[in-house]
Parts: structure tokens; C-alpha cells; sequence
């Protein structure tokens, strides 16, 4: 293990590292807690200046359910959940096909097929804007759900693909061969035996892409107008135009729109972090 | 039997990429033909388009707004390298095994996982010039209070600052797991050697990090060429485009002055500097393959 296990110090070290961890934490994450306690203030207090302080009365509850009840927060929220859910189900399932396919069979360009998705993956989104702007308004899509849904699983599949396929290569060919000479069909072969296996990297996927998904801000801004379709992330800096002063109301919208790729995080941790740094361990 | 396994095997593989391919070739390969075609066209995003061969280069060259545009891309470039050794600083510090640890290091991960529009909110909050944290800090020096966000030489610097942010938390966790990978023989027969600290950090660690510096490198210098939600969150470019980079200063043109066009010539300009990354990265990528 590197650095040296802090055990092995003398105990004032030991002390000291312990009591340090957590005021590097404090102040790493100043930004964030600052916003927090915004979130809680009073209107007399943000009048007032009194930004940094503790709060004279802590309106938690009061700023809350005025950001539910007085802007269309809650519908942003919904939104986001609309083109979030249904676009990383799309994009693992059909990079699990596409993954399985480049992993387990040998075919020409396979490889050139493999290398397009993941230099697809990597494109500045600008390149794409004006031609994906136009095909959504032909299709009629244009300041729909689905218009952002479809390009968000066209997009992710690149880099879904890599990930799925990098991990299908590993596991074993006996198994799929043995299926095989059984007679199992191909179809079969993949819905009851690389399914089966390939669980943990669904997880870990979608875990991720929810938040690559969640957290597009540029997406939402080209291909939707309307209160009634624009996620949170585009919604919360379109209400922060409108509430110039109010700035515990933003602050409560804001830690609003983090909040749900937080819980996942958390909830799903190990997940997380595993489809985070597939590429760094092997590559 | 085997006959018709056989041919299975041939087009069931064509079934299976079908989809993604096609959506792929649609909405990604298929738009960047498109885009480098627009460039050289000039349109206003909805009449009729006229051909005018390289004018929309020739006019970008000119234009001192692309040079600004280009010359904060590589400010982004350069200090957003800070991220991968300023990550590997905080993954060596939280490398313990100490009560609550585990807790400590997904909290400093936070900022990756949060949205960029909300991260530049709390900077934006942060750098206000009346009431944000910044000049209270550097107030306590003495100094005077800056409107960093509203100030030419230190706009970029400060948008940068905050991109900086999640990027060293991403970083941190990618050597967090470089760092939990280690093969400890080798560390601990360099431990007889007499290795310790900082010669045993470049001699024996660092080789041993290096597919998360890789990751790393690559990571950033993508996320700095793509930089678009923190600038268009906290300054929309502004003042007078001095915080602009090549993604926003696209969009700006295309959206707000209708010039798709010149628009498609920006982003070509940008996919060409991106494409060294991309194949660099390929390269790497299909030689590990192969190896």
C-alpha cells in the first residue's frame, strides 16, 4: 500500500491526519455547503447581506415548498425524469446487442466498427448541433421529450458500446461455444447466457449514463423551448434569470436538480465507480 | 443442423449491431459530413443556402472573436492539467484505511456528480463581487474586491477554476482505483531497497498509475476542449466575449446571430483539433488491444 498506512505512524500523526481528512472535506466542499445554507435563509437575511452567516430563521421548509409551488420546478424535475429513464434504457440495450456482437463474433470491420463508436464518443457536441437541430424538426420532434430521448441513446450507444463490449471480450468463450454445440440458438445464446452474465455492467452503466443523461445542459438548450418539456438543468438556469434577487430560491432549485444523481451515486456506489474507471484499470 | 448454426453465426452478428449502428450513423456520423458540408456554405439556418467555398475560413481567421476564442480554449487546456496531479495529491492524501473514510472520498467526489450548470450557480455565488465568499477570503489580505467574472484579464481564469473542480474529483477517483490496484510485492521489495517517498512515488507508483494517467490526460483535455455549460452558465460569454470558447462562441452564432454556416466552419475547426486527441487515443487503445 502507498502512502505508508497512516497505523504505522506515531499516534500525534495519527491524530492530526484524522482531524485533517475532515477539514480538507469541509473546505472542499465550501462551494456546496455555502448553497446549502442559502437554500435555508430568509429573504430578511439575503436583503440584509447576511450570506455566509448562520441564518437569523431557518426557512427550510418555507423556500422549499416555494420553489415547488410558486415555479414550474417540479415539472422540470418530472421532465428530466421522462428523457432520462427511457433514453438509458434504450442506450444499454442496444449497446449490449451491439457490444455482444463486436466482442463474440469475427466478422470484417469489426474492429474499424469498434474504433468509429469510440471516436464517435469523444466528437465535440458543436459538430453535430445544427444537422441533429434540423433532423429533430423535420421528424417533427422538435421541443418533444422523444427528440432529446432519441438523440441522447443514438449518442451514449458510442460510448456504451465500448464499455459493454470491453466487457463481454472477457468473459469466457467456452460457455457461448458449448451453448452452441447443444444447439441453442444465437438469440438464445445471448438471452440466457451473456444476459445472465453481463448484469454487474448493466448496472454499473446505467448508474453512469443516468447522470451523463440527467446532466446535460446543452442538449436541452438546442432541441427544446417550452417550460413543458425542458429538463432541470436548462429549467434552473431559465429560473435564474427570472429571480435575479431571490437567491434562496435558486439555491433550493439548484440543490434540487443535484440531488437525484447524488442519491444514485450513493445508493450505487461501488457501481458507480466501477464503470468510472473500466477503461483506467485495463487500456 | 450445423449448416443452418453456421449461418446463423454470419448475419445474427449484423442483427445485433443493426440499431446502434443505425442510430449512430444518423445522428453522429452522418451530422459531421453534413457540418463540414455546411461550412462551406453561407445560411441563416432556415432560407436558402449559397455556396461559398472557403469565405467562411477566410472570414473566421479574420475574426478577432474566434482568436479569443481559440486563445481561452488553451488556457483551458493548459491549466486544466492541473487536474490529473492536483486528483493524484488528494488520492495519495485519502489513501488510508481510517474510520469514515470511505464516507470522506465520495464526498469528495461530489462535484463531479453534480450538474455543471449547478456548479457554476455556486460559483457564480462565490465570485459575486458584494456578498461572495472569494472576497471576503481575499478581503482578509487586504486586498481590494474583484468582479472576477465581470473583469477581462480574470473572466477565464475564474470560469476555469470551477471547471476544475469536478475534473480533479474525477481524476481523484480514477487514482483512488489506480491506487487500489497496486501490486504490493513490488512495492514492498522496493521498501527493502530503501525506497520511500517521493523516490518511490516516481520510480515504482507512477509506472505502476499508468493507465489512470492515461484515462486521466485524455479525460481532461476533452473536458477542456468541450467546455460549453460553465460559460454559458456563468458569463454566456461575456464581457464583450472575452470569456468565449470555441463551443460557445459556435452556438452563439448559430442560435442567436443565425449564422449556421459560419456556425458548421467553427465546429469543423474545433472536431479538426479534437481529432488529434481522438486518434491518439484510438491509437493507444487498439495497440493495448492488440498487445
Amino acid at each position: 500500500m502507498f502512502p505508508t498506512p497512516i497505523e504505522k505512524r506515531s499516534l500525534p500523526f495519527n491524530l492530526s491526519y484524522r482531524v485533517a481528512v475532515w477539514i480538507a472535506l469541509f473546505l472542499w466542499l465550501l462551494p456546496l455547503i455555502a448553497v446549502m445554507v442559502t437554500s435555508a435563509r430568509s429573504m430578511a437575511d439575503i436583503n440584509g447581506g447576511n450570506y455566509w452567516g448562520i441564518p437569523t430563521e431557518w426557512m427550510f421548509f418555507e423556500n422549499y415548498t416555494m420553489v415547488f409551488t410558486q415555479t414550474p420546478m417540479l415539472r422540470y424535475l418530472l421532465n428530466s425524469l421522462i428523457i432520462t429513464l427511457p433514453a438509458v434504457f434504450g442506450a444499454v440495450a442496444l449497446s449490449t446487442l451491439a457490444g455482444y456482437a463486436l466482442a463474440k463474433y469475427k466478422f470484417r470491420g469489426n474492429v474499424a466498427l469498434f474504433a468509429a463508436f469510440i471516436a464517435g464518443n469523444f466528437v465535440p457536441f458543436q459538430i453535430l448541433m445544427i444537422p441533429v437541430r434540423d433532423l429533430t424538426i423535420s421528424m417533427g420532434l422538435y421541443d418533444t421529450a422523444s427528440g432529446l430521448i432519441l438523440f441522447h441513446i443514438a449518442f451514449q450507444t458510442g460510448f456504451c458500446t465500448l464499455f459493454m463490449r470491453n466487457f463481454i471480450v472477457g468473459l469466457p468463450d467456452e460457455l457461448i461455444e458449448a451453448a452452441r454445440v447443444e444447439g441453442v440458438s444465437e438469440w438464445q445464446i445471448f438471452w440466457h447466457v451473456v444476459l445472465p452474465l453481463v448484469r454487474p455492467a448493466l448496472a454499473a452503466l446505467s448508474v453512469l449514463i443516468f447522470t451523463f443523461i440527467w446532466n446535460d445542459y446543452f442538449w436541452a438548450l438546442v432541441l427544446v423551448q417550452s417550460d413543458e418539456v425542458r429538463p432541470i438543468t436548462a429549467g434552473i438556469s431559465a429560473l435564474k434569470g427570472q429571480w435575479m434577487a431571490s437567491w434562496q430560491l435558486i439555491a433550493a432549485g439548484s440543490i434540487v436538480a443535484a440531488l437525484p444523481p447524488v442519491i444514485l451515486f450513493f445508493a450505487m456506489q461501488r457501481h458507480f465507480i466501477a464503470g468510472l474507471t473500466l477503461g483506467a484499470t485495463k487500456g | 443442423m450445423q449448416k443452418l448454426h453456421s449461418k446463423q453465426q454470419q448475419w445474427m452478428p449484423v442483427l445485433f449491431l443493426a440499431p446502434a449502428v443505425i442510430l449512430f450513423v444518423v445522428y453522429v456520423i452522418f451530422p459531421i459530413l453534413q457540418s463540414i458540408w455546411l461550412s462551406f456554405y453561407e445560411w441563416d439556418g432556415i432560407g436558402e443556402k449559397t455556396f461559398v467555398g472557403f469565405s467562411n475560413y477566410i472570414e473566421l481567421f479574420d475574426d478577432y472573436q474566434f482568436w479569443v476564442a481559440l486563445k481561452n480554449n488553451l488556457y483551458w487546456m493548459v491549466f486544466f492539467m492541473l487536474a490529473p496531479p492536483i486528483g493524484l495529491g488528494i488520492a495519495l492524501f485519502l489513501n488510508q484505511k481510517i474510520m469514515g473514510i470511505r464516507l470522506v472520498k465520495s464526498m469528495f467526489f461530489f462535484p463531479f456528480v453534480i450538474s455543471q450548470v449547478v456548479v457554476g450557480l455556486v460559483f457564480s455565488w462565490f465570485y459575486d463581487p458584494s456578498f461572495g465568499l472569494f472576497n471576503k477570503a481575499i478581503g482578509l489580505f487586504g486586498m481590494e474586491p474583484v468582479a472576477i467574472l465581470s473583469d477581462e484579464n480574470w473572466v477565464t481564469f475564474g470560469i476555469i477554476v470551477a471547471g476544475l473542480w469536478p475534473q480533479i474529483a474525477y481524476c481523484m477517483i480514477l487514482y483512488l482505483t489506480g491506487l487500489n490496484n497496486l501490486n504490493p510485492d513490488q512495492i514492498e521489495a522496493a521498501r527493502l531497497d530503501g525506497a520511500h517517498g517521493w523516490k518511490m512515488l516516481r520510480h515504482v507508483i507512477l509506472p505502476q498509475l499508468r493507465p489512470a494517467t492515461f484515462i486521466a490526460v485524455v479525460v481532461t483535455v476533452i473536458g477542456a476542449l468541450r467546455s460549453f455549460d460553465l460559460v454559458a452558465t456563468m458569463t454566456s460569454g461575456g464581457p464583450f466575449g472575452s470569456s468565449s470558447v470555441l463551443a460557445y462562441f459556435m452556438y452563439e452564432q448559430s442560435i442567436f446571430n443565425y449564422r449556421a454556416g459560419y456556425g458548421a466552419a467553427i465546429a469543423t475547426v474545433l472536431f479538426l483539433i479534437m481529432d488529434i486527441y481522438i486518434a491518439y487515443f484510438l491509437w493507444r487503445m487498439l495497440k493495448s488491444e492488440k498487445a
